[in-house]
């Protein structure tokens, strides 16, 4: 009660000189609203960078088959065809940290529309998925839809380089057009993505489900199988038996090189839902993988996953670095504003020298002027602080929309 | 023993090397219900004669009995307290706390007692106070509203809210008028005769000096004279 009594009659002195008042917040609110914004600001510009980073690739996870090994013979990764179809759909449902998986099959070959010919630097079969996991978006058509997928339809996507050396000016959409031997239909085209870190040209590509790539394309889903010698059996199949395979993908028999199925595909890509969960992401893949591939306790897993973890390495120090120097900056206006109230208080006390000794001399002690004085400043920064990160707000939201600078709430 | 007891007093300000003495052995004597006017030159002391008995400042040496309590004695604190249990002080500059209101002002001092009584009835008390010194209709009026007869009076209910034993009042009547003075003399008085307050006024005006019953002249440092007048 006597603390509200209190409180209360700083509030009433401080209402009482509203110009001082206002002079005195003036300080703490230009301080905390710089703060407010500055990591407002901060915290948006981070959030971008990692947003474009991580269009880069940095959330990304490959699963590729394990190496196979023949009477102490290695032949590498990828010689050995353990990864499925259905291991995508597998971390998919199991994996909390994975966003969307796709399998991965590639193959190579001319693609010709007319009188023309290239040959594009990968065709690749992926599901549906693949646009948000390859950080691709459409110039124009649609991305083939899950029926198309499953059902093995021969259409595809063609990258902006692919559309230039093929089409000029013409509008490739609905066109047919020939790789290796199978007419495939175009529905989209991609938009230009340039570069990729290793300088390959990502737009000379074409994408097209990956049930019609394995079966309809040669060397599709074998890229390096054929070490095993067995290539011509997997090619062709008929569509009609892409799914009524899918029960007996792991054979009882235990051969070193298990058959190469349908199912089998070169890789799974996977997308996890930040950078920073990369790294559970792959544990879990792990996981699910090794139970679905039915591995014991102590055997080799017989898969290979790859991430780029130096590159999100790099992000999270960027973000580390980024995030103190905000600190930093913050810190040194909280300790000018303070600064400021603490000299206004000041300037305040001896202003106000005569209605310290009047109330001294109706029986003030020293603690009781030294409490009002107190809380009066409290009183004073708290209302300051208040409407600092009011102004603080408002001012990064305008900033942010007239530069065009991300912004968000920083907690 | 008397409500203020004064025993060779001397009060001596020190200056970097030189100590100027501004009470000599001042012993003095005042009794319950008196009206006393200090007297005097500006510099002969009486106002640190008014800042020792009004328990503001110490005595060098010597003893002050305040109502039986040795104020030599007491700390900050303790001094405190006793101004704010026993005296009321009336300034010259009446020292009312700007833009804030005649009632309000007066009930400040209450928010310093021990034991604190609650909003409604310090603002009980305070009304009262203001209908005692006439500004029944002024009560939320500010300082700056007020003519200097009725700030001083606001000044007075403030010395009187916290019924002291003695009230004391430094030039009450300097910044006013001869109108002015001669009510607010004629409040003293009041106070003085029914409410049985003590009263000390320090003045350097034979004709304010000459409402008092007893009038004590200081002359550097030391009571010239000491008359009671009825």
């Amino acid at each position: 009660m006597r603390k509200l009594a209190i409180v209360k009659s700083a509030l009433k002195s401080i209402l009482r000189n509203p110009m001082r008042t206002f002079l005195t917040t003036l300080g703490i609110v230009i301080g905390i609203a710089s703060v407010i914004a500055l990591m407002e600001i901060g915290n948006g510009a981070q959030q971008s960078l990692k947003k474009s980073i991580s269009t880069m690739g940095v959330n990304s996870i490959t699963v590729r088959p394990g190496a196979s090994m023949v009477g102490g013979v290695s032949s590498g990764s990828g010689s050995k065809a353990t990864i499925t179809a259905e291991d995508a759909e597998e971390i998919v449902k199991n994996c909390p940290s994975v966003k969307k998986a796709t399998p991965v099959v590639s193959a190579r070959g001319q693609v010709v529309y007319g009188g023309k010919n290239w040959v594009p630097f990968s065709i690749n079969g992926v599901n549906e998925d693949y646009l948000e996991i390859g950080s691709w978006s459409l110039d124009d058509g649609e991305m083939f839809t899950r029926r198309q997928v499953v059902g093995g339809a021969k259409v595809c996507l063609i990258g902006s380089t692919l559309k230039r050396e093929l089409f000029g000016a013409e509008n490739p959409l609905g066109k047919d057009i020939r790789i290796q031997n199978s007419i495939f239909k175009v529905i989209g085209v991609l938009k230009t993505k340039g570069a990729n870190m290793m300088g390959m040209d990502q737009d000379d590509c074409v994408i097209a489900p990956w049930t019609a790539v394995k079966a309809r394309l040669s060397g599709a889903g074998q890229s390096s199988i054929s070490a095993a010698g067995s290539s011509a059996a997997s090619s062709p199949v008929t569509t009609s038996s892409f799914y009524a395979s899918a029960a007996d993908k792991y054979p009882a028999s235990s051969s070193s090189l298990p058959p190469v199925r349908f199912r089998n595909v070169d890789s799974v890509s996977a997308w996890a839902n930040s950078p920073e969960s990369v790294a559970a992401a792959v544990s879990e893949i792990t996981e699910v993988l090794r139970r679905t591939h039915g591995l014991a306790d102590g055997a080799e897993d017989d898969f290979q996953i790859r991430t780029m973890s130096e590159f999100s390495d790099f992000l999270t120090g960027q973000t580390k670095t980024m995030t103190n120097l905000l600190l930093c900056v913050a810190f040194v206006s909280l300790i000018v504003g303070g600064v400021g109230i603490m000299n206004i208080m000041l300037v305040s006390v001896t202003e106000r020298t005569r209605e310290i000794g009047l109330r001294m001399a109706v029986g003030a002690k020293r603690r009781d002027i030294l409490r009002q004085f107190l809380v009066e400043a409290v009183v004073i920064c708290m209302l300051g602080g208040i409407v600092g990160i009011g102004v603080g707000h408002l001012s990064s939201r305008v900033l942010a929309g007239i530069m065009n600078w991300p912004s968000s709430i920083s907690y | 023993m008397g409500l203020i007891e004064l025993k060779n007093v001397c009060k001596t300000y020190v200056v970097g090397d030189i100590s100027l003495p501004a009470l000599k052995n001042v012993s003095l004597s005042v009794e319950k219900g008196e009206m006393l006017a200090l007297t005097g030159a500006s510099g002969s002391g009486k106002s640190t004669l008014m800042n020792i008995l009004g328990c503001l400042d110490r005595p060098t040496s010597g003893e002050y009995f305040l109502d039986g309590v040795e104020v030599g004695r007491l700390g900050n604190d303790g001094r405190a307290e006793m101004r704010n249990r026993k005296i009321g002080f009336v300034f010259q500059s009446f020292n009312l706390l700007p833009r804030t209101s005649a009632l309000e002002n007066v009930i400040m001092p209450l928010s310093y007692t021990a034991s604190r009584m609650g909003d409604r009835e310090a603002l009980e008390r305070g009304r009262a106070m203001l209908e005692l010194v006439g500004l029944k209709d002024r009560m939320l009026h500010e300082p700056s509203q007020l003519s200097g007869g009725q700030q001083q009076r606001v000044a007075i209910a403030r010395a009187l809210v916290n019924n002291p034993e003695i009230l004391f009042a430094d030039e009450p009547t300097g910044n006013l008028d001869s109108r002015m003075s001669a009510e607010i003399m004629d409040m003293f008085a009041r106070i003085n005769s029914s409410g049985g307050v003590t009263v000390v006024l320090v003045t350097h005006e034979p004709e304010i000096a000459a409402k008092a019953k007893r009038v004590v002249k200081v002359v550097d440092g030391e009571i010239a004279s000491d008359k009671v007048l009825r």
